[in-house]
């Protein structure tokens, strides 16, 4: 019930997009088609989903103050966690190399339409961002990848919306000035508007 | 009307490319149009379709569908301000308090509202068409009689030009503009919008000894909290004989938004939007099934008097009825695909239904959940179109 708690109110309520506002770069400029953004979105769920559970054990077993005790008794009041930021996005753009490896073996015509955004996951904030409120919310392993997975989800539901809004707006007569990103940010703000309403349900 | 006709023959050539007028011609045409059937027809390469009902004919339809709503709130509007102060009032002295809190909602609505569609039609040179009076006058209806009129005009202002302007204008929006109006009051003034005390027009008056102005939601949330009553007795238990009982919350008697209130003049604004196929009696009638379904589920669970309420209840209290009608069924918004619709219906009753319950935060969810519907109403089609394609991809092949 906790777990299930907690995945309804990361995907949801306290959503990367609409609520932290993170993970922009590649959510405003993959979501032009929802079959491109179907397939980063499953990659950023997949890429969360290892991330936040491997950064979890970084920090327990090597960064956090005490946590190399295992070592010996020497090395009980060794801190290392101001190494936390480089740690993280080190794991982070490990897996982003290996998910890189999977899609293009798997299925290369979804590795071309990604292009250099597949790369650009390593730099998506909304994953290091995820990665570093697992630290703040001082969840445990099973916790955090559950954390990883359904944040992964609610930026996925986010990007397959915006871009089938997108596709939609194939048929409206934006202004030239608002044309391309001006119209996606103002698309995202009234989205936010409507996410509001999870904000405040406790479950 | 000929004489009409003539006259405005007469102003056509100044209107016109080259006359003295010809920035203003969208105004001249939308006024044109307004009153007579458009003479432009589809040229030969074009879609042919012969019907006399074009869009502002449409929306016209939606405007009538909307009268008895906005009467009856006018009424209702009355009779809460005498049963408030405790004066025994006639229908006219009713009517005529409701007259005189509404119609400058709506005036400033249409004005504010009308102001900016003309001087974005003239600028990006669009026709100005009737979907405005839709827009226009469901604002005030979903405001609380107090609203002060500024905010009126801000909130229309804001959703025309970034909810619908900025997207091209009438049919090119993603969220209901209406909606959004109320969206956006809601969340900057949540002072005026929520609450006891705005449900009711009080005036300079005093309301009498046990006077309460909460509505039917608040009610049913209290009792969910106090925990000692179910939602039936707390509703039985008003501060005035008879305000929340099953009669009353279906006739809309009831404090509330302005139009809101009575599910009887929503039937029968669907009743009109179903016969002139204005309005999809597929969405109306998921969204009452989806509200339904989800009352059902919350009683199975029980855990608080909210969620043992019956769950016929979900369906008279608050604007779920009005919304389900009017906002729910706008055909740009809405799913588009047919069985898309019954999905987008069905979910936006679950949302509500569930939104009222377990969110604390908001009293009401129908205007929230029509928002984040319109948000994945393009997803819906889209996956409905891509698994039509595959089923007939599979039909061809075999």
């Amino acid at each position: 019930m906790e777990l299930l708690s907690l995945g309804v109110r990361s995907i949801f309520v306290e959503n990367m997009v609409f609520a932290y506002f993170l993970g922009m770069c590649s959510y405003l400029a993959v979501s032009k088609k929802v079959s491109t953004a179907v397939g980063l979105g499953f990659a950023v769920i997949f890429v969360l989903t290892i991330t936040v559970p491997a950064n979890w054990l970084i920090k327990e077993f090597v960064l956090k103050e005490g946590a190399l005790s295992w070592l010996g008794a020497g090395y009980a009041d060794v801190d290392l966690s101001f190494l936390q930021f480089i740690m993280f996005i080190a794991i982070i753009a490990a897996m982003v190399q290996l998910v890189e490896m999977i899609i293009e073996k798997v299925s290369p015509a979804l590795y071309g339409s990604l292009g250099i955004f597949l790369p650009l996951i390593a730099v998506n904030c909304a994953i290091l961002g995820s990665s570093l409120f697992m630290v703040q919310k001082d969840l445990n392993l099973v916790e955090s990848t559950v954390y990883g997975f359904s944040s992964g989800i609610g930026w996925f539901l986010a990007i397959i919306a915006l871009a089938a809004i997108r596709e939609r707006l194939k048929y409206s007569n934006v202004p030239d000035g608002l044309k391309g990103l001006g119209i996606t940010m103002l698309i995202t703000g009234l989205m936010g508007l409507a996410f509001q309403s999870f904000i405040g349900i406790a479950i | 009307m000929k004489f009409v006709k003539d006259i405005l023959d007469k102003q056509r050539p100044m209107f016109q490319k080259g006359g003295r007028f010809e920035k203003f011609y969208y105004l001249f045409e939308a006024g044109e149009t307004f009153m007579f059937t458009p003479d432009h027809t589809t040229d030969s390469k074009g879609a042919q379709i012969r019907d006399a009902v074009d869009l502002k004919r449409l929306m016209m339809t939606v405007v009538i569908a909307m009268i008895p709503c906005l009467i009856y709130g006018m009424w209702n509007v009355g009779h809460q301000h005498f049963i408030a102060t405790g004066e025994v009032a006639s229908l006219g002295q009713k009517l005529w308090v409701g007259v005189y809190v509404v119609l400058p909602m709506l005036l400033v609505s249409y004005g504010a509202g009308g102001l900016v569609e003309v001087i974005f039609g003239i600028i990006r040179k669009h026709p100005i068409n009737e979907g405005f009076l839709v827009t226009g006058m469901l604002i005030p209806l979903v405001l609380p009689p107090t609203t002060p009129l500024w905010q009126i005009a801000l909130g229309t202002i804001f959703a025309v030009v970034i909810a619908k302007e900025a997207f091209g204008g009438t049919g090119m929006n993603v969220l209901n503009i209406a909606m959004t109006a109320r969206a956006f009051l809601y969340f900057a003034y949540p002072a005026q919008m929520s609450g006891e005390n705005v449900w009711t027009y009080l005036g300079d008056a005093t309301p009498v000894e046990g006077y309460s102005g909460a509505t039917s939601l608040a009610v049913a949330y209290n009792a969910s909290v106090e925990g000692t009553h179910t939602v039936v007795a707390a509703m039985g238990d008003s501060w005035y004989a008879n305000l929340y009982d099953f009669k009353n919350l279906f006739l809309g008697a009831i404090p509330g938004s302005v139009g809101e209130t009575s599910v009887l003049m929503a039937l029968i604004g669907a009743a009109i939007l179903i016969v002139t196929e204005v309005g999809s009696w597929k969405i109306i009638f998921s969204v009452f099934g989806g509200a339904l379904f989800m009352g059902y589920l919350f009683n199975l669970f029980g855990l608080n008097a909210f969620m043992e309420m019956p769950p016929h209840y979900h369906l008279v209290i608050g604007g779920l009825a009005f919304g389900a009608v009017f906002m729910a069924t706008d055909p740009v918004t809405a799913a588009h695909t047919e069985r898309g619709k019954w999905i987008y219906g069905f979910l936006i009753g679950v949302l509500t239904v569930l939104i009222r319950v377990v969110n604390p935060a908001y009293p009401e969810g129908i205007m929230l959940a029509v928002l984040l519907m319109n948000v994945f109403a393009p997803l819906i089609d889209f996956y409905v179109v891509q698994a039509n394609k595959k089923r007939r991809l599979k039909r061809a092949t075999i």
